[in-house]
């Protein structure tokens, strides 16, 4: 199968020292992801995340292989699929819960909700509500990262791509040189559309010819070809090389959001991405890697438990007061 | 006494100072660096500070927006040029979605400093996509700040307070102003959100914004020959807007004219008119606002001037709403 083909051939080319325990550490942030999604999917059905929730189950590969190849200071920017985003940036998943919650200890105070999250602290300069928005701000973080040292991060979907932000700011970043790598997470539906009948050209990641930035189409459910691409990437982008752009091609388990059951999706279409499961696929190659079952599933039970204590401390914790927390529209 | 001060070269040397000031300062827009701007606005500040500090950029308004908002939260205090307030309409979302909401959304975890300069307004001869003041489209944005001074001084110093602010702020440079000239500044910055009485007056109230200060100005010497004293307030902040200014104007002289350069629904003298009403109603003897027409704005001379609220038509309409005979033209 296609899979284990890039695998093979992403084998040889791994960093010299690169452990298989490393590699489980971010198997276990996938797998922190995966358990997140799954209980926000949950908490929204029994009415305590409200709204709305865009969920990134089977994507998880893409965040966590490009945030593995950044430094905690470097800066990224997020969509309203974002909950991965954060998690892999190094959110803490409690704060991020109670986010979702509505709670005042959220990492947001319970003002963003699941769409809008900002955590600078960990270097996420937001994620947006506004499809593509994240490419601009990824870009202006972007040119303050070019004066510090430091790379910045856009993901975004594959709808974005058609977005006026994608055009204006990749020209921007590849003209000043800035050290951003593009990520576009192309699950082949924008919200309920195939990508396929309304994106002109096949490929997104060949659109960056156009500008003269480089890109690479890749497996995004590969966490070994997410990460060495994104090694690359942003060793290009702190050398001063500029840009890339980076389509990672995966899949999304769940609905665009909580109304959508997915029913445009060809039945056998979606059996096959979820015989590709970034999960499973990472679990197989630990395997080969020397690991044993029982290393996998010890963190498993890690993440499980884990995902546990976060949830029942988000639940626990206090709404908002609007006599205290509703705050004020500008800084004083 | 000093020289006056051209208005051009208060922008100019304000964006100069704080480029020199705060190190954080950088400043771009279309044709900003290289050609110092289509209106001559920002000559000598690429070859004074630098490439790093002052350059130009593609025509790419979403772009630029978003590259201000992302530098603005990640250490930088940008200040960006779209060159006419029209084209004001292509970096919305990143204004309005991104950067307004920022400090608040974020729960405070920073804010966004960044100033979007643009040149306004009609009377130039530039048709419908060149003229429009698009202050009131972003007045309605919480966490967005909107100011434009009527003068070189309050040019000068509204800009210096624009960018030392913490929070974004849509800043507008009324064409038909550029060439004014006026007394030097004397202070280092004028705060914002602070409407100023600029003539005092007893018998009326005309507020009004940019351009429109002058010509109520220039109207109120004409009415004062009639024995008509007008007090002049320029509102100088449509976000947060100074009504407390106005309603204690109001109170003294029980009569209020408002002058808008925009049309009449959705405008800032409407919504300002409103808040009047509803404070300080039992101050009020008359009230009424004055506008442009509702079409977009034309470009053949005899159109725009009859769609402008401005010269004698001023003083005409005080004159008409107070029962007194105009003065022959």
């Amino acid at each position: 199968m296609a899979g284990t083909q890039t695998e093979r051939a992403h084998e040889r080319r791994d960093e010299p020292g690169e452990t298989a325990a490393e590699y489980l550490d971010r198997y276990g942030r996938m797998r922190l992801i995966r358990r997140f999604e799954e209980e926000i999917q949950r908490l929204f059905l029994k009415g305590e995340v409200h709204g709305t929730t865009h969920l990134s189950a089977g994507q998880e590969a893409v965040p966590v292989g490009v945030c593995s190849a950044l430094e905690p200071d470097d800066y990224v920017a997020g969509t309203y699929r974002g909950h991965g985003h954060a998690l892999a940036k190094g959110t803490d998943p409690e704060a991020l819960a109670a986010e979702m919650l509505g709670r005042r200890t959220g990492v947001c105070g319970g003002r963003a909700g699941s769409m809008n999250v900002i955590d600078l602290a960990h270097g996420l300069v937001g994620c947006f509500g506004i499809v593509g928005g994240s490419i601009a701000a990824a870009t202006g973080a972007g040119v303050s990262a070019q004066r510090q040292g430091k790379v910045a991060v856009a993901f975004f979907g594959d709808g974005a791509s058609n977005q006026g932000y994608f055009h204006e700011c990749l020209n921007w970043a590849q003209v000043y040189d800035l050290p951003i790598v593009y990520v576009c997470e192309n699950n082949f539906y924008g919200e309920f559309t195939p990508m396929a009948t309304v994106t002109a050209g096949g490929e997104i990641g060949i659109r960056a010819a156009s500008f003269g930035m480089q890109s690479q189409v890749l497996d995004g459910n590969d966490l070994w070809a997410v990460r060495e691409a994104a090694l690359e990437a942003v060793h290009r982008a702190r050398a001063g090389e500029g840009p890339t752009l980076l389509e990672c091609q995966t899949y999304r388990h769940y609905g665009h959001s909580k109304s959508d059951p997915a029913k445009y999706r060809p039945p056998d279409e979606v059996e096959r991405w979820l015989a590709r499961d970034p999960l499973d696929l990472t679990r197989v190659r630990l395997l080969d890697m020397g690991l044993s079952e029982e290393d996998v599933a010890a963190k498993d039970a890690e993440m499980d438990a884990q995902i546990e204590r976060v949830v029942e401390n988000a639940l626990a914790a206090p709404y908002p007061d609007p006599d205290q927390d509703s705050g004020t529209e500008f800084k004083r | 006494m000093s020289e006056q001060l051209e208005f051009r070269k208060a922008i100019r040397d304000a964006l100069d100072e704080e480029i020199e000031r705060d190190p954080s300062v950088v400043f771009f827009g279309e044709d900003v660096a290289l050609a110092g701007g289509v209106f001559m606005t920002t000559p000598g500040l690429h070859e004074k500070h630098g490439p790093e500090r002052v350059f130009d950029t593609p025509i790419s308004e979403l772009a630029m927006a978003g590259a201000a908002f992302g530098a603005a939260v990640t250490g930088l205090r940008p200040v960006i040029e779209i060159m006419f307030g029209d084209f004001m309409a292509l970096p919305m979302d990143s204004l309005v979605n991104q950067a307004a909401k920022f400090w608040y959304v974020s729960n405070e975890q920073a804010s966004v400093p960044l100033v979007v300069r643009s040149a306004v307004g009609a009377g130039g001869r530039f048709g419908a996509m060149h003229s429009q003041i698009h202050g009131t489209w972003y007045q309605g944005i919480p966490g967005i700040k909107v100011v434009g001074p009527s003068n070189p001084a309050d040019a000068k110093g509204l800009l210096k307070s624009a960018i030392r602010d913490d929070n974004p702020v849509i800043f507008l440079e009324h064409k038909r102003l550029y060439s004014t000239k006026g007394p030097q500044p004397t202070e280092e910055t004028v705060p914002l959100g602070k409407a100023a009485v600029v003539r005092e007056g007893a018998d009326i109230t005309v507020v009004s914004a940019l351009r429109g200060v002058r010509d109520a100005l220039e109207a109120a010497d004409e009415l004062a020959e009639q024995g008509i004293d007008v007090e002049v307030v320029d509102i100088r902040s449509l976000r947060p807007l100074d009504h407390e200014t106005v309603l204690e104007s109001v109170a003294k002289t029980n009569r209020v004219m408002l002058l808008e350069e925009g049309p009449r629904v959705g405008g800032w003298a409407a919504n300002l008119l409103g808040i009047i009403a509803a404070e300080g109603l039992e101050e009020l003897d008359d009230a009424w606002i004055l506008t442009t027409g509702d079409t977009p704005a034309p470009y053949s001379p005899t159109l725009e001037d009859a769609w402008l609220p401005a010269g004698a038509e001023v003083a005409a309409a005080v004159c008409e709403r107070l029962g007194v005979a105009a003065a022959p033209s």
